[in-house]
């Protein structure tokens, strides 16, 4: 064996960077801790945790009803949508593909907002209807979208355009008949708004995002043969097509999850898995781990910066990522443009 | 001996169209079979049924005596690995990761490639003389050379039949011989069994044991070189008027074309 060529991608490689990101993670968790309106103090936050130093009771309300809950929230979010794009640019063999662009981020909005017209709850049915709005998107996008043009053509991502603007006429259509009341709260909502997170919220996501996680990461070795074309993979032994279901399926049901908690918040699943891959490489095994842990750190600074860039206002965090994303994607289509029209 | 595939009666349809009728065909194992024939005779659809890809509507096919249809795609990947045109990836993989690929259907869901498969993957490699590629991108590589690695991947399957379509299209002569002696050189060497389609007939003629021509979706002729590709059986198949001689140093057949002016020089010829 030739002593200089290595295994490119081992258990030990992937854990290694794995733990890595995890630990960038909690530290840009605990920096956004400390940063707010209300100033605490490092020691006032480690008061909280020592329980020896005296600590006021604004500061343990501020910290763990308000900051907590919505930064724990933020990293689900970005850890969702980050998987959603990685999912969606290697099945649809698109780089540009992303759950907001594609317009399943709009579609469970759409869902949500049928679900507030209807006056379900927030703890079961408007998640179930953005459920149910992100898989129609799906369908809509794979009948109308791929089927006769073949996935890799642009026709998918204009498919996408035009969902979007439709979904986001409903949207409109219902937000002008909305009552003062719930206007405001509605539109922060749709431009992504992550102030309303709840613990109750936090546990019902939580071990559906776990679970979708590890089945998504069990296909990594699948997609990456995918992104080859289905043929290729059927070739070497891949069951292209029921992957594809399954996967779309559980895309479809973190992005229901997270949209109905959290509102439209575009681009993160663009930028985030484009820089994880010229980081780390395409190999989903990595790639996985790294995007959605990154994604979640980079929506946790996000949505830091939107509640302090004005404060004592606040701006929703949709406003930061596109303001980031809408460039980025500008860039992507002008270098990679050429390349990525091939097909 | 007995035979590695075996078609009974095989037809396919795309919807109403008729791509292949009444194919029989028996393959042994370490032949090198050529399929030819015209464009659109249904050489490649051919070669896609083989592999499992489409499902013939009609017929049989047999793996070592086995149905094809009831097989699971990885089974049927560690018997079958296809070198097909239709590769491009849309992102950036290393050559070396391209023929890890190929480990797939050996390979547990969960699990990673292990000694082995880097064992197998590097002797790939170096069987196609692509050891010194295998970090670059897949994106970087010449057309040459990314054939070659395709062809490394299928090895890493460790088939027993390999399938080839069109494998030196696109390359110039030199590349089209490395290529055609890479694979006589797998064939002999490891024993594996090979079907290619091949559009040019004298590299079909000198490379291939055993061949058949395809027309209209059924098989016109099938043999030895010397028993298929003669000028009549070309001209009856391809419509196109040619002269077949013995190549001086291999003894094979080999075509040559005859153009409208030689054409009507040949008339005038016979005229008087």
């Amino acid at each position: 064996m030739n002593p200089t060529i290595k295994n490119p991608l081992t258990y030990s490689r992937v854990l290694f960077f794995s733990l890595t990101m995890c630990a960038v993670l909690l530290l840009v968790a605990a920096f956004s801790l400390l940063l707010g309106t209300a100033e605490i103090s490092p020691s006032q936050i480690m008061g909280l945790f020592s329980r020896n130093l005296p600590v006021d009771d604004s500061a343990r309300l501020i910290i763990f009803q308000i900051r907590l809950p919505r930064i724990i929230l933020a990293g689900f979010v970005g850890f969702s949508l980050s998987l959603g794009g990685v999912v969606f640019q290697a099945i649809l063999r698109n780089p540009l593909a992303d759950p907001f662009i594609l317009g399943v981020s709009s579609g469970s909005a759409f869902g949500a907002v049928l679900g507030i017209v209807f006056g379900l709850s927030f703890s079961l049915g408007i998640p179930v209807m953005s459920f149910v709005g992100a898989l129609l998107t799906i369908y809509l996008l794979m009948t109308i979208g791929a089927r006769k043009m073949g996935m890799e053509s642009s026709t998918i991502l204009l498919t996408g355009v035009v969902i979007n603007a439709f979904f986001g006429a409903i949207i409109m259509f219902f937000i002008s008949i909305a009552t003062d009341s719930t206007l405001h709260s509605m539109l922060y909502w749709l431009y992504g708004d992550l102030s309303q997170s709840r613990y109750s919220q936090l546990v019902f996501v939580a071990p559906i995002l776990i679970v979708a996680s590890i089945f998504l990461y069990s296909f990594s070795r699948h997609l990456n043969i995918m992104t080859a074309g289905d043929e290729t993979a059927l070739q070497l032994g891949v069951e292209v097509e029921t992957i594809k279901r399954i996967c779309l399926l559980l895309v479809s049901l973190i992005i229901g999850l997270v949209v109905a908690f959290s509102g439209l918040i575009g681009f993160v699943g663009l930028m985030v898995p484009h820089l994880a891959r010229m980081a780390f490489g395409s190999d989903h095994r990595l790639l996985f781990p790294m995007a959605s842990l990154g994604g979640a750190s980079f929506l946790i600074a996000a949505d830091t910066l939107a509640r302090t860039i004005i404060s004592p206002n606040e701006l929703p965090v949709g406003v930061i990522t596109a303001f980031l994303g809408a460039p980025f994607f500008i860039c992507l289509l002008r270098r990679k443009g050429s390349q990525w029209s091939r097909s | 001996m007995e035979p590695i595939l075996t078609l009974r009666n095989v037809g396919f349809k795309y919807g109403e169209i008729e791509a292949l009728k009444g194919i029989d065909l028996q393959v042994s194992p370490g032949e090198i079979l050529g399929i030819l024939g015209p464009n659109g005779s249904g050489k490649s659809t051919l070669l896609k049924i083989l592999d499992g890809i489409l499902r013939p509507q009609e017929g049989d096919i047999l793996i070592k005596g086995i149905p094809l249809g009831g097989l699971k795609r990885t089974h049927v990947a560690r018997e079958i690995a296809m070198v097909s045109q239709e590769n491009y990836f849309r992102f950036s993989f290393s050559a070396l990761e391209v023929v890890l690929m190929g480990r797939f259907p050996h390979l547990k869901r969960l699990q990673f490639e292990g000694k082995k498969d880097m064992e197998v993957a590097l002797e790939a490699l170096r069987a196609t003389h692509t050891l010194e590629l295998a970090g670059r991108s897949i994106h970087e590589l010449s057309g040459g050379e990314r054939q070659r690695v395709y062809i490394a991947r299928a090895l890493a399957q460790e088939p027993k039949i390999i399938l080839l379509d069109e494998p030196t299209s696109f390359l110039d002569i030199a590349h089209q011989v490395q290529i055609l002696e890479l694979i006589v050189r797998l064939n002999r060497e490891l024993g594996l069994t090979v079907l290619m389609v091949l559009h040019d007939l004298n590299l079909a003629s000198e490379y291939c044991t055993r061949m058949i021509l395809l027309h209209n979706g059924s098989i016109a002729k099938k043999g030895r070189p010397e028993e298929v590709i003669t000028y009549q059986n070309i001209e009856e198949v391809y419509k196109t008027v040619v002269v077949v001689k013995e190549n001086p140093l291999s003894g094979k057949p080999c075509v040559f074309l005859v153009t409208e002016d030689e054409m009507k020089k040949a008339g005038k010829g016979s005229a008087l």
